[in-house]
C-alpha cells in the first residue's frame, strides 16, 4: 500500500497555512496527525496533490483557560489531552474519551482538531464536543469565525469547513463543578471505531437531574446531539422510567450503517445501551 | 514530485537524505538507512510492527512520511543495546521470559515498551496490556510479553523480579 | 599425588550443563530477533533488484474483455507488465495445486474471485509499481456470482470453471456437477445406518466452521534471482516447506532441480499460510528469468487476507447415535466443503478432506461414516491447515460440539458423557472406526486432573445459581462453561498413506560433529517461530552429550539441508525430531566403537554416562564425546572411516496423537452480546516435553488464535462476492487487552513409536481451544434452549441470539 505522489508544505504560522490552502485550492489537504488521511492515501481513496502539514505551527498547540472556557489548540494531541492536569480538573470526560481513541501510538500523533474536523462519523471527539457545547474556531482567508460543534457536521466527511479554512482551536464552556460525566464506547477491540458510543454530561441537585447533554458516536453519518433525550432526563431522578424514555428518544434519531460491527438495528440498540450506562455512571459521579 | 532534503538523527547518528515526499518513514528507515528491524505487518496502522521512537513518542512509521520526521530524533530497535553489545533490560526481558516467537513483532513491541517504561516505570499488568495495545503479536498470546516488560521494569528499577503466581 | 584433581561433576550436574531435553533453555534465535537483526525476506536486498505488484480483479466473477497495459508500460521505471497472454506460450498461466487441481497464475479470460491476480507489473521500486497498477485498464463483463456453497450444485448454478468443464473426473474421482470438485467417503455406511436405526437417541446438528485466514504478521513474499550465465535460479521466500517449493518450481519452470536454490530465511509466522505456492512466486520467477535481474514480490495485508489461502469453510452435518444412558453407538457426518475458485488445499495427496476422519475424537464407538463433497464458489482458493493438522480442527469442532448437543438432548452433564465414552488407556493402540490407529493416551487421567484443577462441580453449581438469578431478573449476565477434550492427529506422515506431489512425507536430519566437538545439524523442516534452533539442539545435546550451546541448527537452505517436507501440521517434532534422534544414535554407535578402541576394551564393556562412554565397573576410565570427536578425525580405529556424522530420513511408522482437556468459564452480557473470558485452563499431553518454556509459549499463542477464531475472526463475502473486512481493523486479531489470561497444565503419555516419545504441540491449543470457547458460549445459552449457535461469536451475533430468545424486553 503506497500513496500517490504529492508536494509537501510545512508552514510555520496559521496565516501561511491558510495562504497555502487558498492558493492550492481543492488539490490540497491539511495534515494533522495523519492517521485518518495517510491510510486513505495508501489505499488511494485520497489522492491530494499537496499536503499542508500543520505540525510546525506552535500556535495550534496547547490547552488554556480563558474566561469560563477551556480553549484547546487544534494540533494538541490526544496524548497531551490525557496528560493535562487542567483538563483532569475541569473536563475529565476529555481524558476518559481520549483514552478510548485508537491505541497508544496513534494517540501520540492524533490531534483533537484532526479528530473533530475530519468529519469521520467514527471519530469520538465530534459527539463529545457536541455534548459539551463546544465551538470551533475556523481560520480562513477572511479571518476567524466560530461554528458550534452542533452545527458543524453535515454528512460523512462533509463539514462547515470552507476551502482554505483550518480548524484552529476548540472552545469548550467549562461544566459546573461537581458535574457528572461518562463516555461509554462499545468496540470490538482496541483500535476499532465505536459500534456505538455515548457521551453524557449532567448535573444533579437534591436528587434530581438539573441539566443534561448527550452526544452519540458512529450511529449516523454525522455525530448526533440527542437534545430531546437529554431533556427527558432533566427534572427526573434518573430512574429507570426516565432512562427508558431517554434511550427511546436517542434510538429514534439514529440511522447507523450495517458493517462488520453489526447490523443497523444492533447499533441503534447499542447506542441506547451505551447511553443508559453513561447516564448511570454520570449520575454516580455527580455531586448532589 | 521533487525530492526534498531532510536532516534527522537516527540512533544518535546524524542522517541527511533526499526523499520523495510520499516516502513512508518505514521505507526510509528500512531501505535507505538499511535498518531492517522495524517491519510492516498490516499497512494500515493497526499492528505496530513498524513502531519506532520519534522525539519521545512511539510512532507507527508505516503511517508517517519520512519528510514529517525532518529535524526529529529517531530511535529504532537497533539503537537499544549498549555500544558493547549488552542487551537492554527490555531485550533481555523478552529473551528471559520467552516474550517472542517468530520475532516479527518484537522490534515494534520493544520500542513501544521502551516508551511505556519511560513514562510509567512501574506499570501494573493492566497498564502494560493497555500500553502495548497498539502492537499485535500472532505468536505469544501476550502473556509472556507482559512478563518480559515486568522483568525489564524490575531490572531498571533495581528490584528483584518476581513472577506473579498464575 | 600432589597434583590437584579437577573437581569432578556428578552425572546430574553434567547433564544439567548440557541444556538438553526437558529444560527451559532460553532461545538462541532471540539474540538476533531482539536486536532487529533477524533476516526476513523483505530484508533481502540485491543489486538491481526490481519490484513486482499485482493488478487485481474488482469483480468476483467476470469475463475479461480486454487488458490495456500500454499506459502502465509507458510509465518511467516500469520494466514489464505480464498478463496471462504472456504466460500462455510458456504454459505457465496455470499452475498445479497440491490438491490435484490447477490454479490460474494470472486470470485467463475470466476472473473467479475478487482480488484475483490479473496482471503483474514489474518496476524499479515498489512506489513506481504501485503507480503503474493504477494505469492498467481492464474491461470486465460481469457474470452471475456464486457465493453460497449450498447453491453450488443446483442445476442452474453458474458455471465457474470453464477450463475444466468437460473434465468430469477430478483428482479424487468423478465430479457430479460443473461446480463439484470431489466426493470422498470413509467408514462403514451400512453398519452406521443400522446403528442409527437401533439407537434410543439420535442427535443431529449442522455445525459451520466459518472461513478464516492464518494471517501471520509477515505476509507472503519472495525474491527471485535468475543468473542467466550459470542458468541458476535463487529464490528466497516465506516458505514453510522450502524443498517442496524447489520441486514445484522445477516441475513448472523446467529448470533442473539442482540449479534451483531455495532459501527460506527467518519467517514472521506461518500458521499454514506459507505452505502453498502462489501466483506471486511464479510471476517473480518468470519476471526474473525474462529480465535477468532479481525481482521482489511482497503482498500487502489486504492481498494476504483476500487471496493467499483461507482456512476452514466447512459445513458439517453431524449426527451421533446413543443409548438413553449415554453410550455412543455411532457417528455420521457429511461435510459440504467450500473450496473457493480452485482446489488449492494443502493436504497430503490421498486425503482431499485432510484427516477429517479423526472426527470420532476421543471416544470409543464401534462404527462411523464420513462423507465430504467439495465445491467451487467465487471466493479465494485455499483450505489450508491454519495452525492445525489437515482439517483436524474442523473434525475436533464437529465432535466436541456434537458431544455437547447430545449431552443436552440426553439431559446429561457433558463432562460425564465424555468420561463415559472415553477410549480407555488399556485400549491403546486403538483402532478408530474411521481408520486411524491412535498410538497412546490416558484420557480419564487428564480429564480428572483438569476437572479438579478448575473445580468443575463447583462451577456448575455456581452456574445454576446464576441462571436462577438471571430468570429472576437480578443479573443480565449468562455464565457459560466450555469443555473440550480433543485428540489430534499430527506428524504426517507415514509413506504408506501420506505424500505431497508424490513425495513421501518423511523428514530428515543431518548431524556433523566437528573435530573440536561442536556440531552443525540441518533439518528438512523450517521454523517460523517455533524455536527449532533451540529445541533440536536440546535433542542432540541429550543424545550425544554435547552442550546445546555448542550445536548450531540450520534450516531453510535447500542446497545444504537434507530434503524434507517442511513445517506444518505439528510435524517437525514427530518427523524431523525423530530423524534428529535417530541420526544422533547412529553417531553414538560409531562413537562407542571409537571409545572402545581408545580404551582398549570391547564395545559391550562400555556404558553411556551423560556425555561419555565409561568402562562398566571402572567409572574413572572413560572417553568424553569431545575426546571421541577429536579421535574420529585424528586416530580413527582401523577399518572405520574417519569423521563423525550421520544423516537420517525418517519415515514415521504412525502419526502421533496429542490430546488435551480444556476448560473455559465465560460471562456474557446479554444486553450488548459482549463475552468475557473469566478463566481458561489448558491441559496438554504432547508426550515427552523437549522444552517446557517453548511448549507453554506455543500453547499461549495457539489459545490466543483459537480465541480470535471462535470469537470474531471471519473472512466474509457479500452477495456480490465482495470480500469484506480484509484489514486488521475488521479481521479480529485481539490485542493484549482483549486476550484472556491462560493457565497451562500437562500430563505426559509418551508416544510408543517415536524415538524420544514426543508428539508435537504447536497446534493443539488452536484445535482444542476453538471448540472450548464455542462450547462456553453455547453452554451459556443452553438452559434457554437456544440450539446450536454458529461461530464466530462476536458481540452482535450473540446479541441476536438474545433477541431471538426474547431476552431484551
Amino acid at each position: 500500500m503506497i500513496p500517490g505522489s504529492f508536494d509537501y508544505h510545512r508552514p510555520k504560522s496559521v496565516a501561511d497555512a491558510v495562504a497555502l490552502l487558498v492558493k492550492l485550492g481543492e488539490d490540497a489537504r491539511p495534515l494533522a496527525g495523519g492517521h485518518s488521511l495517510i491510510p486513505m492515501m495508501k489505499t488511494r481513496l485520497a489522492t491530494p496533490e499537496h499536503l499542508v502539514d500543520l505540525r510546525a505551527i506552535g500556535d495550534l498547540k496547547g490547552i488554556r483557560e480563558e474566561g469560563g472556557d477551556i480553549v484547546i489548540g487544534a494540533m494538541t494531541t490526544q496524548h497531551t489531552l490525557i496528560g493535562s492536569d487542567l483538563l483532569a480538573a475541569k473536563l475529565p470526560i476529555i481524558r476518559e474519551t481520549s483514552l478510548l481513541i485508537a491505541d497508544p501510538q496513534i494517540r501520540y500523533m492524533g490531534t483533537i482538531g484532526g479528530n473533530a474536523a475530519n468529519g469521520d462519523p467514527g471519530n469520538d471527539m465530534p459527539a463529545l464536543m457536541q455534548c459539551l457545547g463546544a465551538s470551533y474556531e475556523l481560520t480562513g482567508p477572511n479571518g476567524v469565525r466560530r461554528v458550534a460543534a452542533r452545527e458543524f457536521y453535515q454528512a460523512a466527511y462533509f463539514t462547515a469547513l470552507e476551502t482554505g479554512e483550518i480548524l484552529t482551536a476548540i472552545r469548550i464552556p467549562v461544566p459546573p463543578v461537581g458535574h457528572g460525566y461518562a463516555y461509554e464506547k462499545l468496540k470490538r477491540k482496541i483500535g476499532d471505531y465505536a459500534t456505538a458510543a455515548a457521551a453524557v454530561v449532567l448535573t444533579m441537585s437534591g436528587g434530581k437531574c438539573t441539566s443534561a447533554s448527550i452526544g452519540l458516536t458512529n450511529v449516523a453519518d454525522t455525530p448526533l446531539w440527542a437534545e430531546e433525550a437529554a431533556n427527558a432526563l432533566v427534572g427526573t431522578a434518573l430512574d429507570k422510567a426516565a432512562l427508558d424514555k431517554a434511550v427511546a428518544l436517542a434510538e429514534a434519531i439514529t440511522s447507523p450503517a450495517a458493517d462488520g460491527r453489526g447490523p443497523a438495528e444492533y447499533r441503534t440498540k447499542m447506542a441506547g445501551v451505551m447511553l443508559r450506562r453513561a447516564a448511570e455512571r454520570a449520575k454516580s459521579r455527580a455531586k448532589n | 514530485m521533487a525530492k526534498a532534503h531532510i536532516e534527522l538523527t537516527i540512533n544518535g547518528q546524524p542522517v541527511e537524505a533526499l526523499v520523495e515526499p510520499r516516502t513512508l518513514l518505514i521505507h526510509f528507515i528500512r531501505e535507505q538507512q538499511n535498518l531492517t528491524g522495524a517491519h510492516i505487518g498490516c499497512d494500515t496502522s493497526h499492528c505496530g510492527a513498524c513502531t519506532v521512537d520519534l522525539d519521545g513518542m512511539s510512532v507507527k512509521s508505516c503511517t508517517t512520511f519520512a519528510i514529517q520526521a525532518n529535524g526529529s530524533s529517531i530511535t529504532t530497535v537497533e539503537g537499544m543495546a549498549a555500544a558493547d553489545g549488552t542487551l537492554s533490560a527490555l531485550q533481555e526481558g523478552f529473551r528471559m521470559m520467552h516474550g517472542l516467537q517468530c520475532g516479527y513483532c518484537t522490534p515494534g513491541m520493544i520500542m513501544r515498551s521502551h516508551r511505556l517504561l519511560q513514562e510509567n516505570p512501574n506499570p501494573t499488568e493492566e497498564e502494560i496490556r493497555f500500553g502495548i495495545a497498539g502492537n499485535l503479536c500472532r505468536c505469544t498470546g501476550y502473556q509472556n510479553i507482559v512478563k518480559a516488560i515486568q522483568y525489564a521494569a524490575a531490572k531498571i528499577n533495581g528490584v528483584p523480579f518476581q513472577e506473579a503466581a498464575e | 599425588m600432589n597434583v590437584q584433581a579437577p573437581i569432578e561433576l556428578t552425572s546430574a550436574e553434567r547433564a544439567e550443563k548440557l541444556q538438553g531435553m526437558g529444560c527451559k533453555r532460553k532461545r538462541v534465535e532471540d539474540i538476533r530477533f531482539t536486536q532487529g537483526k533477524g533476516n526476513y525476506v523483505d530484508d533481502v536486498k540485491l543489486p538491481g533488484m526490481l519490484f513486482g505488484d499485482f493488478v487485481r480483479s474488482s469483480h468476483a466473477h467476470a469475463r475479461i474483455k480486454s487488458i490495456d497495459t500500454s499506459k502502465a508500460k509507458a510509465l518511467p521505471g516500469v520494466l514489464a507488465v505480464l498478463t496471462a497472454a504472456d504466460l500462455k506460450p510458456l504454459n505457465l498461466h496455470y499452475m498445479p495445486t497440491l490438491a490435484g487441481d490447477v490454479q490460474a497464475v494470472l486470470a485467463d479470460e475470466k476472473v473467479l474471485f475478487q482480488n484475483q491476480e490479473v496482471a503483474f507489473v514489474v518496476a524499479k521500486d515498489r512506489y513506481i509499481a504501485a503507480d503503474a497498477i493504477e494505469l492498467v485498464e481492464v474491461e470486465y463483463e460481469p457474470l452471475p456470482v456464486l457465493v453460497d456453497p449450498f447453491k453450488a450444485l443446483e442445476p442452474d448454478a453458474p458455471l465457474l470453471r470453464e477450463d475444466i468443464k468437460d473434465k468430469m473426473t477430478g483428482a479424487h474421482g468423478p465430479r457430479k456437477h460443473h461446480n463439484h470438485i470431489f466426493f470422498w467417503d470413509i467408514g462403514d455406511k451400512d453398519g452406521t445406518d443400522e446403528a442409527f436405526a437401533k439407537a434410543d437417541v439420535v442427535s443431529k446438528d449442522m455445525f459451520t466452521y466459518h472461513r478464516v485466514h492464518p494471517s501471520p504478521l509477515e505476509t507472503c513474499q519472495c525474491v527471485a534471482s535468475m543468473d542467466k550465465i550459470k542458468g541458476e535460479l535463487t529464490l528466497w521466500g516465506t516458505f514453510q516447506a522450502p524443498h517442496v517449493i524447489r520441486t514445484v518450481v522445477s516441475l513448472i519452470s523446467g529448470l533442473p532441480e539442482h540449479k534451483i536454490h531455495v532459501i527460506a530465511p527467518d519467517i514472521g509466522g506461518g500458521f499454514g499460510n506459507k505452505v502453498g505456492a502462489y501466483s506471486g512466486y511464479v510471476c517473480a520467477v518468470v519476471a526474473s528469468i525474462v529480465l535477468g535481474v532479481p525481482v521482489k514480490w511482497v503482498e500487502d495485508r489486504m492481498e494476504n487476507l483476500s487471496t493467499t489461502s483461507f482456512a476452514r469453510d466447512y459445513h458439517m452435518t453431524t449426527e451421533l447415535a446413543a443409548t438413553k444412558d449415554g453410550k455412543i453407538l455411532a457417528m455420521r457426518c457429511h461435510v459440504l466443503a467450500d473450496h473457493g475458485a480452485f482446489d488449492a488445499c494443502a493436504d497430503p495427496s490421498k486425503w482431499p478432506a485432510g484427516f477429517m476422519n479423526i472426527c470420532t475424537g476421543s471416544y470409543d464407538m464401534p462404527v462411523a461414516y464420513l462423507s465430504v463433497d467439495g465445491v467451487y464458489t467465487n471466493k479465494a482458493s485455499g483450505g489450508v491447515a491454519y495452525r492445525c493438522s489437515f482439517r483436524v480442527t474442523e473434525a475436533v469442532y464437529a465432535i466436541e460440539r456434537a458431544i455437547e448437543t447430545l449431552a443436552q438432548r440426553l439431559g446429561m452433564d457433558s463432562a460425564d458423557l465424555r468420561i463415559k465414552n472415553f477410549i480407555q488407556p488399556e485400549q491403546f493402540p486403538y483402532h478408530a472406526p474411521l481408520g486411524w490407529e491412535y498410538d497412546s493416551g490416558n484420557y480419564p487421567l487428564a480429564m480428572k486432573k483438569a476437572m479438579d484443577a478448575v473445580g468443575y462441580r463447583a462451577l456448575r453449581a455456581e452456574q445454576k445459581q446464576k441462571q436462577e438469578a438471571f430468570k429472576r431478573g437480578e443479573t443480565r449476565e449468562l455464565m457459560g462453561i466450555g469443555i473440550s477434550f480433543f485428540t489430534e492427529i499430527v506428524g504426517a506422515g507415514p509413506s504408506k498413506n501420506c505424500d505431497i506431489l508424490g513425495v513421501a512425507m518423511f523428514d530428515s536430519a543431518e548431524i556433523r560433529i566437528h573435530p573440536t566437538g561442536s556440531i552443525i545439524a540441518r533439518m528438512g523442516t523450517k521454523s517460523q517461530g517455533q524455536g527449532h534452533e533451540t529445541t533440536y539442539a536440546q535433542i542432540i545435546a541429550t543424545e550425544l552429550g554435547i552442550p546445546a550451546d555448542d550445536i548450531m541448527i540450520e534450516e531453510g537452505n535447500t542446497d545444504t539441508a537434507p530434503y524434507g517436507l517442511g513445517t506444518y501440521g505439528s510435524r517437525s517434532t514427530p518427523t524431523a525430531g525423530a530423524a534428529t534422534a535417530v541420526a544422533a544414535r547412529k553417531i553414538k554407535a560409531k562413537a562407542q566403537m571409537i571409545a572402545a578402541h581408545l580404551l582398549e576394551v570391547h564395545e559391550g564393556d562400555l556404558e553411556w554416562d551423560v556425555d561419555r562412554f565409561r568402562v562398566k565397573g571402572l567409572p574413572e576410565k572413560f572417553k568424553t564425546m569431545k575426546e571421541i570427536a577429536w579421535a574420529s578425525y585424528n586416530s580413527p580405529p582401523p577399518n572405520l572411516e574417519p569423521g563423525l556424522e550421520a544423516v537420517n530420513y525418517y519415515d514415521p511408522p504412525n502419526m502421533t496423537y496429542p490430546f488435551g482437556a480444556y476448560f473455559c468459564v465465560m460471562d456474557i452480557d446479554v444486553d450488548t452480546g459482549v463475552a468475557k473470558t473469566r478463566r481458561f485452563y489448558a491441559l496438554d499431553d504432547c508426550g515427552t516435553r523437549i522444552n517446557p518454556m517453548i511448549i507453554e509459549g506455543q500453547v499461549h499463542g495457539g489459545l490466543t488464535e483459537a480465541f480470535a477464531v471462535a470469537m470474531g475472526q471471519e473472512i466474509r463475502y457479500d452477495e456480490q462476492g465482495n470480500v469484506m473486512g480484509a484489514s486488521f481493523m475488521d479481521f479480529f486479531l485481539p490485542t493484549a487487552v482483549e486476550t484472556p489470561k491462560w493457565e497451562t497444565d500437562y500430563t505426559v503419555t509418551p508416544s510408543p513409536h517415536h524415538p524420544i516419545g514426543a508428539k508435537g504441540v504447536g497446534e493443539s491449543p488452536h484445535v482444542g481451544g476453538v471448540p472450548c470457547f464455542s462450547n462456553a458460549v453455547n453452554d451459556a445459552f443452553a438452559f434457554l434452549n437456544a440450539g446450536h449457535i454458529q461461530m464466530p461469536h462476536d458481540a452482535w451475533r450473540l446479541w441476536k441470539v438474545g433477541e431471538r430468545l426474547g431476552l431484551h424486553v
